[in-house]
């Protein structure tokens, strides 16, 4: 369920990549790299795991598909805490900029 | 256990070779290209640099990601030494198997997908290039 998750965090933020492209301002690039890096390590591992556990992978109790659910939203929302931070940080249309330092009349 | 720690090795070795380029790589060869759409379009041809950039945010993004799963887990622990499975000796060696498979297949699978982007890029880069040599 963590490694759908992020597949399907990786597939959106693509998409929104592609919509908005060439223009880059919200920098959606980096969660686009950050989303597809996790998980293609995750589906590492989940090839793992289906070699030592066959075709009990595919067949998890209900329970601990709701707690990798909770863990792949958990890890979506890290990584939109990341690229928010990231987006603030770079500024690349000087919101931030702009409202520090206005000049109050 | 560890896994997590092969790739964001492999993302320090990568952001170091990024700013050497960084600084190495003078301004990128820039062609006018003209299309029906757009008219004459300035098209510069994308750095090395920013190719290996890509390869970083990838296993910077993934391997802070997969940390955080660990920190979920209990496998990475705010006090020395930092990982559960360092304590004992059984464990050590486990993680060590792990990082050793698992971690190294992780890393070897993101730069693989990286070089089939570099490889798509840099084609379409040459056929817009000579395109614009034809001209």
């Amino acid at each position: 369920m963590t490694l759908l998750t992020t597949i399907f965090a990786a597939i959106i933020s693509t998409v929104i990549w592609y919509k908005n492209a060439p223009e880059s301002q919200m920098m959606v690039g980096v969660l686009c790299w950050m989303y597809w890096g996790a998980s293609l390590m995750w589906m590492v591992d989940a090839v793992y795991e289906y070699i030592e556990l066959h075709m009990a992978y595919f067949q998890p109790s209900p329970a601990d598909m709701l707690n990798d659910f909770y863990l792949g939203l958990s890890v979506v929302a890290v990584g939109l805490v990341i690229w928010l931070v990231i987006l603030l940080i770079k500024d690349p249309k000087g919101v931030v900029k702009a409202a520090l330092f206005k000049k109050k009349n | 256990m560890a896994c997590f720690i092969v790739p964001a090795a492999e993302a320090v070795i990568s952001t170091i070779v990024e700013k050497q380029l960084k600084k190495s790589e003078g301004e990128p060869q820039a062609v006018q290209v003209v299309s029906e759409e757009a008219g004459i379009e300035t098209v510069e041809r994308i750095p090395f640099s920013r190719k290996i950039h890509w390869l970083s945010n990838m296993l910077w993004g993934g391997s802070g990601l997969l940390a955080f799963e660990h920190v979920w887990h209990g496998e990475v622990v705010p006090w020395v030494p930092f990982l559960s499975a360092a304590g004992n000796a059984a464990d050590r060696l486990e993680m060590l198997r792990e990082m050793a498979t698992v971690g190294v297949t992780m890393g070897v699978v993101v730069t693989g997908v990286w070089l089939g982007i570099v490889a798509v890029t840099s084609a379409m880069e040459k056929k817009v290039l000579l395109q614009a040599a034809k001209r």
